[in-house]
């Protein structure tokens, strides 16, 4: 246990490896680390519970922190002894936690990190007189970047559960009195120390397996009167056990002149408004460009490969359902969900290197008031911005977000920031209808472009804002951040938390977004209609027969695929397609475009492919083609469907519509329930709707 | 309080439960803070608190009473 940001992360991937896993307390979202420690001749369990600055049970990681402390966690064993790391150049708040945790009668060790930096900075302790402070809990120095001191530490570890747990003196005696009293009349449910942090915490003892009857609620109720006589009980206990830090460190610790390290000069200029928030938006564009530049090549290579190995697969299986199902369902479904990989990886190295190297909590710091006029707080503009790269690691990022009304008001407003994915189909129907004309300065088509994405940003904004205000109103939290120095990230605690991440996703979305492609195939492949391949066939003997050459395979091609769009209109989807299309008449559209919305709703991406299916030029099209046959498609009147209202407000859809099932599933994910992401897709697809109706309408559709 | 001013604080209001925070994070009586600057806007306020930074709105600040520390000679 330790402090946010104490160097705890690297001491325990230091300590077991890979030998580690992640998981899920149960019933809550937070994560579950444990590993597998090798001390010299025996292994030891270490859980690595959530950084935290107390045992008081604020949040929900605090909780759990007591709860596991306490073995109360159902299907975990009651720990034998407490690893507690502290950063050696933040003792002050350090050793509060030690402090709480060397009352709860379990033997403690101490393992001081970042020694290196510490002496750098002029900071010295006494290794001796603070194990006596701390009633004779070791203390081991360490450097977990290099390892320095673990052979030590290591010792200290494996004899850890045979040692004596601290003896320190009762910091509030009347405290300690009355816990010991009321835990003798429990009878031996309860103990002296579950008692003392259930009275200045209050948090109902919610996860206690036998609390004996009534009374003691009541009683508890009555000693808290006494004790703490209306001021809060957390006040108490913060004022006395500061007032014993700040002894123990007089007397252990001797600090050169300056507080100042090497870097603090460069720090503190660039915490400075104006040049910090110049500095903030090199490091924004260079991770917004980073994401696209990269990644981009990464992904066509892993389309390219779909394409091949899918090809190959049609080749080699007998053509048919199957060969349907393995090559455009499993294959495409697959490539579908590895294609998010750059990058997100992309995206959280830059997360994981800025947060490691402390930057993220000063551009919270920086950014905070402006993200407060936008209903949200500092903390949100990362994944803000991530997501205009593509909303799923956008949303993951939410995670450095603690207060849980901000996070799910971010959550909720990143997907309309104008991702990635949407580019594609913009770009289709900008190109088209869209005139290439200037105005003044700027190219029309790049304006609307803009245009939607700003539409995009306001939309988010203005969504956050009104949760705030009504469905996720709630006490204001507080905003104090602690802004750690400094430092290089670490690069093996970087690569490990990459790869979790990665499995993370995989793991969970991608099993959704697999699912949901494969659904979509059946349902543009199912029914086949005999006919159209009989058909198929007569066309090409035809054409064979009478042409040869380039105008053979021009004809080929040009037969097979108005066969796959006959086949497409007919299928459950066209027919899905036609059957819907009333909903959208209102916006103008025909059942080609309602088909094509329909089946890109696992991913947007996919649109542009159907759309190319369903006008005939094959899925494969480059956009010229498809652009004239959208602008030739006509409805049975002759009236041109595309017309330029009509394409705005499929815009306008695009802009808002929540289509993405790997957004659903990591909107899920997050906020561990099916009613956050039902809610955003009903929200966004109606607002997507709505304006697109308007749009159609006012302009005369 | 000026950037790189100094002062030690004498009182807390302990009602919120913001303030609550901040005092389990440290801010009690008797601690020695050093003011750095502001943000953007000049909120939030940021301190050097026995050798960390903190950063606080400037709301949460208020409820500290601080007695600055000239540095005689």
């Amino acid at each position: 246990m330790g402090n946010p940001n104490s160097g705890k992360s690297t001491l325990f991937n230091r300590l077991t490896g890979l030998r580690q896993s992640t998981g899920n307390y149960p019933g809550v979202t937070v994560e579950k680390h444990t590993g597998i420690a090798k001390l010299y001749d025996a292994s030891v369990e270490l859980v690595d519970l959530p950084g935290t600055f107390s045992l008081g049970a604020h949040s929900m990681e605090e909780r759990i922190a007591v709860d596991v402390v306490f073995g109360r966690v159902p299907a975990m064993d009651a720990p034998e002894g407490i690893l507690a790391v502290v950063a050696m150049n933040n003792l002050y708040q350090g050793l509060f936690l030690v402090h709480q945790l060397s009352e709860l009668g379990l033997p403690v060790l101490v393992a001081l990190t970042m020694t290196d930096t510490a002496q750098a900075a002029g900071i010295q302790i006494d290794i001796e007189a603070l194990q006596r402070h701390l009633g004779g809990a070791k203390v081991c120095p360490v450097v977990a970047t290099t390892g320095q001191g673990f052979a030590e530490l290591r010792r200290a570890l494996a004899t850890l559960p045979a040692a004596r747990p601290p003896r320190l003196p009762a910091f509030w005696p009347e405290l300690r009195e009355a816990a010991s009293r009321l835990a003798a009349e429990s009878n031996g449910a309860l103990h002296t120390p579950e008692v003392e942090r259930e009275l200045i915490d209050d948090s109902g003892l919610t996860n206690v397996t036998a609390v004996p009857g009534d009374r003691l609620p009541a009683r508890l109720r009555a000693a808290r009167g006494s004790l703490f006589n209306g001021i809060p009980p957390v006040a108490g206990e913060a004022q006395r056990r500061y007032d014993w830090v700040r002894e123990v460190l007089a007397d252990v610790q001797v600090n050169s002149p300056a507080y100042r390290t090497y870097g603090a000069r460069l720090v503190a200029w660039l915490n400075r408004p104006i040049p910090g928030t110049i500095a903030l938006l090199v490091v924004m564009a260079v991770v917004f460009q980073a994401v696209f530049a990269w990644a981009t090549p990464l992904m066509d290579a892993i389309d390219g490969a779909t394409s091949v190995v899918g090809m190959w697969a049609s080749g080699i299986l007998p053509s048919g359902a199957i060969a349907s199902l393995v090559s455009d369902g499993v294959i495409a479904g697959v490539g579908s969900v590895i294609i998010f990989l750059p990058q997100i990886m992309i995206l959280f190295l830059f997360i994981i290197l800025l947060e490691d190297s402390g930057y993220l909590a000063r551009a919270a710091y920086l950014m905070d008031r402006v993200m407060r006029s936008a209903g949200l707080s500092g903390q949100s503009i990362i994944p803000m911005i991530s997501s205009f790269a593509c909303a799923v690691p956008g949303i993951m990022a939410t995670r450095v977000i603690p207060n849980r009304r901000d996070r799910i008001a971010t959550i909720l407003a990143a997907p309309f920031m104008t991702c990635s994915a949407r580019l594609p189909v913009y770009a289709l129907l900008i190109g088209a209808f869209v005139p290439a004309s200037s105005v003044g300065w700027f190219n029309l088509q790049g304006i609307v472009l803009f245009g939607l994405y700003l539409l995009g940003i306001v939309a988010g904004v203005l969504t956050a804002l009104l949760l705030k205000q009504t469905a996720l109103r709630g006490p204001k939290p507080p905003f104090a951040l602690m802004l750690p120095e400094f430092r290089k990230p670490n690069l093996r605690t970087v690569a490990i938390q990459l790869l979790g991440r990665a499995r993370v996703f995989l793991r969970r979305a991608g099993t959704v977004i697999f699912a949901v492609s494969i659904a979509v195939w059946a349902l543009a492949y199912y029914p086949r209609s005999g006919e159209i391949e009989a058909g198929l066939a007569a066309g090409v003997l035809a054409a064979e027969t009478t042409l040869g050459g380039t105008q053979l395979e021009n004809a080929r091609v040009r037969l097979a695929n108005e066969a796959a769009a006959a086949q497409l209109e007919q299928s459950w989807l066209g027919r899905a397609g036609k059957a819907v299309a009333p909903v959208f008449a209102p916006l103008g559209w025909d059942w080609k475009i309602t088909a094509a919305v329909i089946a890109g709703f696992p991913a947007r991406e996919v649109v542009v492919a159907v759309l190319g299916t369903v006008y005939a030029v094959g899925d494969e099209a480059d956009e010229m083609t498809l652009a004239q046959r959208l602008k030739s498609a006509s409805w049975p009147d002759g009236s041109p469907v595309f017309t330029l209202p009509m394409v705005f407000g499929l815009l306008i859809f695009y802009a808002c519509c929540l289509q993405c099932a790997a957004t659903l599933a990591v909107i899920r994910r997050e906020t561990n329930s099916w009613r956050w992401p039902v809610f955003a897709w009903a929200y966004m697809t109606a607002i997507g709707y709505a304006g697109a109706a308007l749009v159609f309408r006012l302009d005369g559709g | 309080m000026r950037r790189g001013e100094k002062g030690v604080i004498t009182a807390v209001d302990p009602a919120d439960p913001a303030v609550q925070r901040l005092m389990v994070l440290g801010l009690v009586a008797g601690a020695e803070l050093e003011y750095a600057g502001a943000a953007i806007g000049g909120d939030p306020l940021e301190f050097r608190l026995f050798g960390n930074s903190i950063s606080l709105r400037r709301a949460e600040a208020l409820c500290f009473r601080i007695a600055v520390v000239r540095d005689g000679g």
